[in-house]
């Protein structure tokens, strides 16, 4: 058992930092890893030795984060944005113009599914393999809500330029 | 060169192709100066998200992140798992009621699965509705009347293979049952149900009821449960396989 301890501590720090761009927040993140690790602790003898540690356990960690999100615990702020994004890019409303701080900021603002396949692979380098088997997925679907995320991301960090622009014209 | 597609050019950026199929794509983000900026847009992102959180790596560890859960729940709630399976029923009858976490929502479950088990396990012409012949039919009809993925686990490592399925009247909405059989005709049936009132993770809680040895868990939204006339070491082992099958 202290084995697993061991081997579990040693991804502690990947599973902060990935909860942190998640949640977007330091607490959150930190109560979200803490509930993932107790759940972790509380399946290891149906953790099989020899398998992938690291993918085990984003995949408790994504469950966990799943159900925090439907019993309301953690606000998910990620609207679809197709529509407000796409008002932002036009000239239509200055007063929708999106103020984003940062990319931070950006990110909540996208729909979970996509943050957390962009996160997966664009910072936590899981091939698209791995994040399809965390998120209990088909892969065609993690490709779909890469490609959607990074045009979301693109198009969100564009706004923030567009929403100045807009300011100065006026 | 065949086409190159949007997903090609999102793995070219994730490092997720052979080097001939990445020679293709360079070839053809060099002809094509507006695919080569949208890359060039994909990597920048890559980019600032490990510039702005990779300084996580360093922070020191909260020390409640590195605790053991010693005296905490998961590991009472194993203990109880523990103590039914090795010294039995009427020491894990008297656990029972202090096992934290036990709702009122998880006897039904136990109780519905058994008395689905007893129901149809004796059933010699139509143990089921939709046989294993016709197996993803199955999974797909249950998962769409359900509302949530469900799978049909493969036990045939442990000498038990599928029958078929039904879908049932639980509680509150509809249930799905999975029967499986041995080579000697015994059964073992997996009863799944929506039990969003729940939607807590459990560890394997195991119950009897009327003649049946129940182990059942709750799994994000779905309530499980795996009943048999087995000895509870068995049935232990095949709810292990069930779990691992579920949660590759």
């Amino acid at each position: 058992m202290s084995d697993f301890g061991r081997q579990v501590e040693e991804h502690v720090p990947r599973l902060r930092r990935y909860a942190r761009a998640l949640t977007g927040d330091r607490h959150k993140a930190d109560d979200l890893v803490q509930d993932a690790l107790e759940r972790a602790w509380n399946k290891f003898h149906l953790w099989r030795p020899g398998s992938d540690l690291r993918a085990w356990l984003f995949t408790i960690m994504h469950n966990v984060f799943v159900n925090q999100l439907r019993q309301g615990t953690l606000a998910d702020l990620g609207v679809p944005l197709e529509q407000e994004a796409l008002e932002v890019a036009g000239s239509a409303g200055q007063e929708q113009a999106l103020v984003l701080r940062d990319l931070d900021a950006a990110l909540q603002r996208l729909p979970s599914e996509q943050r957390e396949v962009l996160l997966l692979v664009g910072l936590e380098n899981l091939r698209y393999e791995e994040a399809a088997r965390v998120l209990g997925v088909p892969i065609g679907t993690v490709m779909s809500r890469l490609s959607r995320g990074r045009e979301q991301l693109r198009r969100l960090m564009a706004g923030e330029a567009a929403g100045a622009t807009l300011t100065v014209v006026k | 060169m065949s086409m190159i597609s949007e997903n090609d050019l999102h793995a070219y950026v994730d490092g997720e192709l052979d080097p001939a199929r990445e020679a293709e794509v360079e070839a053809h983000l060099a002809a094509d100066p507006e695919a080569a900026q949208r890359v060039a847009g994909w990597r920048r992102q890559r980019e600032a998200l490990h510039a702005q959180f990779d300084s996580v790596l360093h922070e020191p560890v909260p020390a409640r992140l590195l605790e053991r859960p010693r005296a905490r729940l998961p590991l009472l709630r194993m203990a109880a798992v523990v103590a039914w399976v090795a010294v039995g029923g009427v020491a894990g009858w008297a656990l029972r009621g202090i096992a934290p976490g036990t709702s009122p929502h998880a006897i039904p479950l136990a109780h519905q699965a058994a008395v689905a088990h007893a129901v149809y396990v004796p059933e010699v012409k139509h143990p089921v509705e939709v046989g294993a012949d016709q197996e993803q039919h199955l999974v797909a009809w249950l998962s769409k009347r359900l509302g949530a993925q469900v799978k049909a686990p493969h036990l045939n490592e442990l000498g038990y293979s599928l029958v078929g399925g039904r879908l049932l009247p639980a509680a509150d909405g509809p249930a799905a049952q999975f029967m499986y059989q041995d080579a000697e005709g015994r059964r073992v049936t997996l009863y799944v149900r929506t039990d969003v009132r729940e939607n807590r993770e459990t560890a394997f809680r195991y119950a009897r009821e009327s003649g049946v040895s129940v182990f059942y868990w709750v799994e994000g939204n779905l309530g499980y449960a795996l009943s048999a006339d087995l000895e509870k070491g068995e049935l232990l082992r095949v709810a292990q396989a069930v779990y691992h099958q579920l949660n590759p």
